[in-house]
């Protein structure tokens, strides 16, 4: 088979998935991945979900509520069982961690979250400096092929106040106040603090890596 | 390290990119996505696009350029001007708006900031304050609709008041615009944007006032804000966003380069 003849098959088959979680703005991510001509469809239909080639998890607003609209899609069980690469992004990521503190809510009950990185959410500790976290931040990575490329001290565009600590799970890491996790993975599921979809070249690399991810050999 | 973030302000009517006097005679500078994108080239690290036309007038407007902003830029982006209600915010942060900010809505009724918080988290719920310094009192108050010379009003809020109750009502960011000197270019109020410093506990822009690349490593090294946003400079080809940029890196400022 010719080169030309497997990147045309992967073109009509290669999909990303964004799940439609419902309560977020999934048009900034979607958007990225369309500047760099990805075939994109965001759906909450769960054969399209299986189907994908990756699947992205977006996220904005409280892991409460964000959790909360998976249950009532019925997208919980559904995400735990697939097995192509999973990206979530901001509190798309923290959804993949097992506990989340985040206090936004009506109670002060820690939410349960996806448990598919075995991690906790908790405060960030700024140590005095403003919070959220808001703006561009240097990075250290691994050897993550998220991250193929991407040099440390990279800079990148977070908005935050809560994160992930740094554990053996830690694929990233950035300071502010204290050491945490820039981006958490294990297995095919893993995730990014920041927003990749507004973080200039740097972020459009490591949404083209995950491009690069799960395509049929 | 965190960088600290340069952020041109562009304003908007009717889709396009206008500069005015005085908030008076507009002139159309261009079409919207191209003067974004050739800022997020030149580094900017976020854009501010003060939508003139919705403050102005009460009335309907297309919205749908925040959308082709969000398409083509790679950097985060706020939206103001004109939003008083859930519905208005949403309808901008759907099209793809990272922030909205709100100034005039939030000192009629300042359980907005709360109500939008709720909504939508205190991360995209940004304030912008349009601060002066009232010689008679000897203090700093807050003025309301600056973007109808009209309209303008004092308000009953000393500046510092206003900066702990917005944060109190949950806000993710302020922007502190000092009119004395907006527009003159002869500096950031150092003095005010400290005093607000030291109370403010979400990060802090500084607006009005930036005339030279100097005046940039001041309001960071003295007033230690988060970001410094500046039009006229920008628009005028007074200062090129790079260049300023490397200045800044050189002068020991965290930077994005």
């Amino acid at each position: 088979m010719t080169d030309l003849a497997v990147s045309s098959i992967n073109d009509n088959d290669d999909i990303t998935v964004i799940i439609d979680t419902g309560c977020a703005n999934l048009n900034s991510v979607r958007f990225a991945f369309e500047r760099l001509n990805a075939n994109i469809k965001v759906t909450d239909d769960f054969d399209v979900i299986r189907s994908a080639t990756r699947v992205v998890l977006p996220g904005v607003g409280t892991a409460g509520a964000a959790m909360a609209g998976l249950q009532q899609k019925g997208l919980v069980t559904l995400i735990s069982s697939l097995t192509q690469p999973v990206m979530g992004v901001c509190l798309g990521m923290q959804m993949l961690a097992s506990v989340s503190n985040e206090h936004g809510g009506r109670d002060n009950k820690a939410i349960n979250c996806l448990g598919l990185v075995p991690t906790d959410i908790g405060d960030l500790d700024s140590k005095g400096l403003p919070l959220p976290h808001m703006g561009w931040n240097q990075i250290s990575v691994t050897d993550h092929p998220l991250f193929e490329g991407i040099e440390d001290g990279s800079y990148v565009y977070f908005v935050h106040g809560y994160r992930a600590p740094i554990s053996e799970y830690t694929l990233a890491s950035c300071t502010y106040g204290e050491n945490f996790s820039a981006a958490i993975g294990k297995d095919n599921f893993f995730g990014v603090q920041f927003h990749p979809e507004k973080s200039a070249a740097v972020g459009a690399k490591i949404l083209q890596n995950f491009l690069n991810m799960g395509k049929a050999q | 390290m965190l960088a600290k973030r340069i952020v041109p302000c562009l304003d908007v009517r009717e889709g396009k990119v206008v500069k005015g006097v005085q908030f008076r005679d507009h002139e159309i500078v261009g079409d919207i996505v191209p003067l974004a994108a050739r800022y997020a080239a030149e580094g900017a690290d976020e854009l501010v696009f003060y939508d003139i036309t919705a403050s102005a007038h009460d009335r309907v407007i297309d919205k749908s350029w925040v959308s082709r902003v969000a398409e083509q830029i790679d950097i985060p982006f706020c939206v103001a001007g004109g939003i008083k209600t859930i519905e208005q915010a949403r309808e901008k942060l759907a099209f793809g708006a990272d922030k909205i900010s709100i100034n005039s809505p939030a000192l009629s009724d300042p359980s907005l900031i709360s109500r939008l918080q709720d909504e939508f988290g205190r991360q995209c719920i940004v304030i912008g304050i349009d601060s002066f310094y009232d010689t008679a009192s000897d203090s700093y108050k807050v003025k309301q609709f600056t973007g109808d010379e009209a309209a303008t009003k004092d308000t009953q809020w000393f500046t510092q008041d206003w900066v702990e109750e917005v944060q109190k009502r949950g806000c993710g960011e302020i922007v502190l615009n000092v009119m004395n000197q907006d527009g003159v270019r002869g500096g950031y109020d150092i003095k005010q944007l400290s005093m607000v410093r030291a109370i403010c506990d979400v990060p802090l822009i500084a607006s009005g006032g930036a005339g030279t690349m100097a005046h940039f490593k001041e309001v960071f090294e003295l007033a230690q804000v988060d970001a410094a946003l500046a039009a006229s400079v920008f628009h005028k080809g007074i200062i090129d966003i790079g260049e300023l940029k490397h200045y800044l890196h050189n002068q020991n400022i965290a930077i994005r380069l």
